[in-house]
């Protein structure tokens, strides 16, 4: 069944436009001399001027490893993150801590620690999964490459970011 | 020297630094003040990294142009896909030779070519601008670049009416189509849409400025049309047609196009000035063979108001939205055409009836 919409009823001074073509000029104006006046606030100027002071506390940036106050890695290799990543740009080679070891209860430790930048989705699941509270989502969102390689961020790059974390670290526990 | 001699080298001279040195980058920067003026606008900052304020922002952006791939689909007509930037391009160059844009400096008339059928002369031309257009969409053999050259076609040649006919008060008046006999008629008489020189307080001056006013409202909105530039871009409708004519052209070519829709703002403003604003002359301000000083004031006098036109020009374009199709044609062949019309009756009517 075929509606009718029922159209407005345009005055004369509607159908007209140019009452309404000259308000539009106007407010274009306006807005033109309250640029040049500096009277309107403008956006942020982003590589001059940042928003890195104002970032919230839980603001999800780029993954990165974590140490703890000795200076010691606190991943396990237990790759739960490399399972639970959506898009799966975790890639962890774990190495076997040796028998004779101080720490040899803790049985694993990452040889090798890849997240590929370009397929992470910043979603934060690898910080929430995390057993050891290993691995952080820290600030840092301003991730640039000009190759594929350089985009993919290995265990020494990922240290890098993470830097040191203070807390209780349950692996280096003899008891637990 | 050889007078025949000394008058080519001094047209070539007046050719070399009115195109070189005041044209094109006024083109260039036309560009630039128009990604600012929309940004300021919009409240946006526009071009502010290359240089101060980005005023190098044109040099960045020719630079870009020329080391860009020049890419030539292999779907196209060579021949013509290459004519079309050259003839959009030098027709809007080429109208500026009969508009007198200064006085005299050292006794040198500041028109490139005075000659008697000068407005004539600028409408033959600024018509050829449409073949740029056509045949560019022809020859990229590509239908988003055909239908943008037919829609423009078809309003360039209904604006021409418009066009024509708005400006023929301003002759029946003057009864000279030579542009700087023109602009010496405003200088005795008052510009032609505000009679405020010579007997200015004689009625029938600012009674024919009715007349008048009119002219330069068809004439302007038609020069609109004729630029291509909104509210009358449907040529190159970007949500629309894509790019409209211009689709399938990169690198300079592309900015031939680009380059030519400003030359032809410069001018179509340069033809508005000299016919309705008076040309060259500024209340007060005498002509060239009074000093030099005084040629180079008018010269920039000329540009000055060509300047504040092209600001209008941009003013409008972030105002209003683009008409739809059938609008168009309709304002052109309906309103404006007998606007034009009805306004020649007027003014001969004023002209014949009242006794100067």
């Amino acid at each position: 069944m075929a509606i009718t919409v029922p159209r407005p009823k345009l005055t004369w001074s509607e159908r007209l436009y140019l009452p309404a073509i000259a308000a539009g000029m106007a407010i274009t104006l306006r807005h033109l001399k309250d640029m040049l006046l500096g009277r309107t606030r403008v956006t942020m100027q982003y590589p001059e001027q940042k928003w890195d002071a104002q970032l919230p506390e839980h603001y999800r940036g780029a993954p990165a490893l974590v140490k703890d106050e000795a200076g010691r890695i606190r991943c396990v290799a237990c790759q739960l993150c490399e399972f639970i990543c959506p898009p799966r740009a975790i890639k962890i080679e774990p190495g076997e801590i040796p028998a004779k070891d101080r720490f040899s209860k803790v049985e694993k430790y990452p040889r090798e620690f890849d997240i590929d930048m370009i397929r992470c989705i910043f979603c934060g699941m690898c910080e929430e999964v995390c057993p050891e509270q290993a691995i952080f989502l820290r600030k840092d969102y301003a991730i640039t490459g000009l190759t594929r390689a350089e985009m993919v961020h290995n265990k020494e790059k990922l240290l890098e970011i993470g830097g040191v974390i203070h807390g209780v670290v349950l692996k280096w526990n003899e008891k637990k | 020297m050889n007078p025949t001699v000394s008058f080519i080298l001094i047209t070539l001279l007046k050719i070399v630094g009115i195109v070189f040195l005041v044209i094109l980058p006024m083109v260039s920067y036309a560009v630039y003040a128009e990604r600012k003026v929309s940004a300021l606008i919009q409240d946006r900052l526009g071009p502010n990294r290359v240089g101060p304020a980005g005023l190098f922002q044109p040099i960045a952006d020719a630079m870009k142009f020329l080391l860009k791939e020049d890419f030539t689909p292999a779907h196209v007509n060579k021949l013509y896909y290459w004519l079309a930037p050259c003839l959009a391009m030098v027709p809007a160059i080429t109208t500026i030779a009969v508009v007198p844009f200064g006085s005299t400096l050292f006794g040198v008339p500041m028109v490139i070519a005075d000659i008697n059928v000068g407005v004539l002369f600028v409408f033959a031309i600024a018509s050829l601008g449409v073949y740029g257009i056509v045949i560019a969409g022809w020859a990229s053999n590509s239908k988003y670049p055909f239908l943008g050259a037919v829609r423009s076609s078809s309003q360039m040649i209904s604006y021409e009416l418009s066009l024509g006919l708005a400006v023929v008060p301003i002759f029946l008046l003057i009864g000279n189509l030579r542009l700087t006999e023109v602009v010496q008629y405003q200088i005795d008489h008052g510009w032609m849409i505000l009679p405020f020189a010579g007997n200015w307080k004689n009625p029938v001056g600012w009674l024919l400025a009715v007349p008048m006013w009119i002219s330069f409202g068809v004439f302007a909105i038609a020069v609109f049309a004729e630029t291509n530039r909104l509210p009358f871009d449907l040529p190159e409708a970007e949500t629309e047609l894509v790019g409209g004519y211009h689709t399938e052209y990169s690198s300079m070519k592309f900015a031939l196009f680009f380059l030519g829709e400003y030359a032809a703002m410069i001018t179509g403003s340069a033809i508005i000035v000299t016919l309705f604003l008076g040309g060259w002359h500024f209340p007060g301000v005498p002509d060239g063979s009074r000093g030099w000083i005084f040629g180079l004031i008018n010269i920039f006098v000329f540009f000055a108001k060509i300047a504040a036109l092209l600001f209008v020009f941009m003013w409008i374009r972030f105002t209003l939205p683009r008409f739809r199709y059938d609008q168009l044609m309709r304002l052109g062949w309906v309103f404006f055409f007998e606007i034009a019309l009805v306004n020649i009756f007027l003014a001969a009517a004023i002209i014949g009836f009242v006794d100067r």
